[in-house]
């Protein structure tokens, strides 16, 4: 079978192979652009949030290339995002694309429904249980070297020497982990693709002011929906951490990990959880990035996401109790590169400034 | 010879310059209308405020802003290129010093910066929402048949302002010809409109600010003395509008750029007389992966001087 899935950052490195090795064959699902949006535009509800509008132009995209399934995930709760399978296979249909969506549920949500649907992919694949399981490991893995990679260009963008450096050597580190096949050659890639990354030329002198990424998980992941608004902070200058990678949650080496129970950490400021979508997440990992240090936090929201909205209401008191200053950013087809990077430019002013009376501040206390 | 820094504020409506001389006093200042056209608007504008100077006054440093700020810093030979709203905030703290609220409403944009100690806290910028910003004022104006230099004094004539839907510029617009075909009087329904603006514009980029005395209205539409008592009456204080409100983000460029050259020495100035040199921009589709960036190049006569728009940067580079 044809199989295609959402693109999600370089997410998609890892499940081609997944797919491929599935016994299937990949509809790799390009990296959304404006003929994406454009089509996605066209065929979802006005107001829906550019998540749905962008994965509807991604379906559309794939169907094209002749995906016959689609892999995605659905979600249980307040937020509206665990339907929009439901929705875009309606779409789908009404336009005509004899396309299947199949949504994976959290596992603790059916975990009868989560075995059923990956039976199926195993056995329409030709796959033993060993060899299943195996593959699943391969990609996994894949993905854990990919966020590991990002992580690193996170770090070391803001102190690169010519723009675009640490972009091209991720590029480069990206391939390695594309063409690597078993658990070895994966380890392999991620210390290959570690080491070109540090060897991107730097200006150790600088000193970044550090702002953490939060908000809902689409508008986070992929870069294109944001702007590429992490590149955009790492070539301004900025070292950032966010706090939502596809592999953290199973992981410990993400500030946002290492603190256990978000929902605990934001109780004293909404003591209903969770509230949908990473509404709740948002306001907890605030906290959490204004105790580990950091001078800022941008939040990144769909336009019209309830659960962010409720977040961001409740977030001025965060930000005044921990001092720590938030920015939030609404992102729609509307939203121009221009108004972000304005805004941006005008945040990591005033963050400098900030710091830079703290620290005088700290010295005139010595 | 003395002294004077140059400030340019190239934006969606109009195209601000503003020198300053060595005691940060506006020496000259040039208000025009960008009319869609910023390379050529910049070029005239300097064109007549180097006339204005004379040659009496050494140009040391020079600041770019506004939304057009990097296109007009290749044009002039820019020390510094800033966003505006830092602009905003450093021109308005050297006007009051100890200022708490910056009210800034442009052609297109309106914006909120909160500074305490002389220090930006927080800022907010209208996203969705254009009502209440110059460009639909200056429409109203039009569509009232009535001239937008005398828009707020009609507004403060009002005996009793109307109640005008605020929420998004297309129901204002509605409500208020709704209002007309009742037979309310212009000034009421000016006036009414002037306090809809203000509470779209506290609804919208002022939600969650603590706004603190003294308030500073700045940017084109500070013009309007019936958004002036407007703000007032909503805010319950009083709202100073700086003798040079329209010019504020230009002088904020300028201030900037003493700083910048302070510590650069020398200024990157092309000088006044650009008005021969054609400038150009040409694209292409970089074809060196799948992601076919848009690449634009800037053209000084005949020379490359800049090239952006390329995601790895590999175009950029080798303009350089």
């Amino acid at each position: 079978m044809k199989i295609s899935f959402p693109h999600m950052g370089y997410s998609y490195i890892a499940l081609k192979w997944l797919v491929n090795h599935l016994g299937h064959e990949c509809i790799v699902p390009p990296e959304p652009s404006k003929k994406t949006l454009d089509l996605g535009v066209r065929y979802s509800p006005e107001f829906a949030c550019i998540p749905f509008k962008i994965l509807t132009g991604t379906y559309l995209e794939v169907a094209e290339k002749g995906a016959e399934i689609i892999l995605t995930s659905g979600g249980m709760g307040p937020c509206r995002a665990g339907y929009y399978w439901v929705m875009h296979q309606y779409l789908l249909d009404e336009i005509g694309k004899k396309v299947k969506v199949i949504a994976f549920e959290p596992p603790l949500c059916d975990l009868r429904d989560f075995w059923r649907k990956l039976h199926r992919l195993r056995v329409s694949g030709g796959l033993s249980v060993k060899a299943f399981i195996q593959v699943i490991k391969v990609a996994w893995e894949k993905i854990k070297a990919i966020d590991d990679m990002e992580m690193q260009s996170h770090s070391i963008r803001p102190y690169e020497e010519k723009r675009g450096d640490t972009t091209r050597a991720l590029w480069e580190a990206l391939q390695f982990v594309d063409e690597a096949n078993s658990e070895k050659e994966v380890d392999e890639a991620r210390q290959e693709g570690l080491r070109v990354l540090q060897e991107v030329r730097r200006d150790e002198s600088r000193d970044p002011v550090k702002i953490g990424i939060i908000g809902e998980i689409y508008v986070v992941l992929e870069p294109a929906a944001n702007h590429y608004l992490q590149i955009m902070l790492g070539e301004m200058g900025v070292y950032t951490d966010r706090s939502i990678y596809l592999s953290s949650y199973t992981r410990k080496n993400t500030i946002v990990n290492l603190e256990g129970d978000i929902f605990q950490v934001a109780r004293p400021y909404l003591n209903e959880a969770p509230i949908g979508g990473h509404g709740v997440n948002s306001i907890g990992e605030t906290i959490l990035y204004a105790r580990h240090g950091f001078d800022g936090v941008v939040q990144l929201a769909p336009f019209a996401c309830i659960p962010e909205i409720v977040a961001k209401s409740i977030i001025p008191a965060v930000s005044r109790d921990f001092n720590i200053p938030v920015l939030t950013l609404f992102i729609d087809e509307q939203t121009g590169k221009a108004g972000v990077q304005t805004r941006l430019e005008a945040f990591v002013d005033l963050l400098e400034k900030r710091r830079e009376l703290k620290r005088q501040r700290e010295r005139w206390a010595i | 010879m003395k002294k004077a820094y140059l400030g340019v504020d190239v934006g969606s409506v109009s195209t601000n310059l503003v020198v300053l001389d060595e005691s940060n006093e506006v020496v000259a200042a040039e208000y025009l209308r960008t009319s869609g056209q910023p390379i050529a608007t910049v070029q005239k504008g300097l064109y007549s405020i180097g006339q204005k100077l004379k040659g009496q006054l050494e140009i040391a440093g020079v600041g770019t802003t506004g939304s057009a700020r990097y296109l007009s810093s290749m044009i002039i030979g820019a020390d510094i290129v800033k966003n505006e709203i830092t602009a905003h905030a450093i021109a308005a703290s050297s006007v009051v010093p100890g200022v708490n609220t910056i009210i800034e409403i442009g052609g297109q944009d309106s914006k909120i910066i909160i500074l305490r100690e002389g220090v930006v806290t927080d800022f907010a910028m209208n996203t969705v929402c254009a009502a209440g910003t110059g460009s639909f004022l200056d429409q109203q104006a039009s569509r009232l048949t009535i001239a937008i230099e005398d828009f707020g004094n009609l507004a403060l004539q009002a005996k009793n302002p109307v109640r005008i839907a605020g929420r998004c510029a297309v129901f204002a617009e509605s409500d208020m010809i709704h209002k007309q075909q009742l037979g309310y009087n212009n000034e009421d329904i000016i006036a009414g409109l002037c306090e809809a603006l203000v509470r779209n514009y506290m609804n919208n980029v002022g939600k969650g600010k603590e706004i603190l005395p003294p308030v500073l209205f700045q940017g084109g539409v500070a013009a309007n003395q019936g958004l002036v008592e407007a703000f007032k009456k909503y805010l319950e204080m009083d709202v100073i509008v700086p003798p040079w409100y329209d010019v504020m983000g230009a002088i904020g460029a300028a201030l900037l750029a003493r700083r910048a050259v302070d510590k650069k020495q020398k200024s990157s100035f092309k000088g006044f007389n650009i008005r021969e040199i054609t400038f150009k921009t040409r694209s292409f589709e970089c074809q060196g992966c799948s992601n076919a960036c848009e690449v634009v190049q800037f053209f000084e006569n005949d020379d490359l001087i800049a090239r952006w728009g390329d995601r790895c940067g590999k175009w950029e580079l080798q303009a350089v």
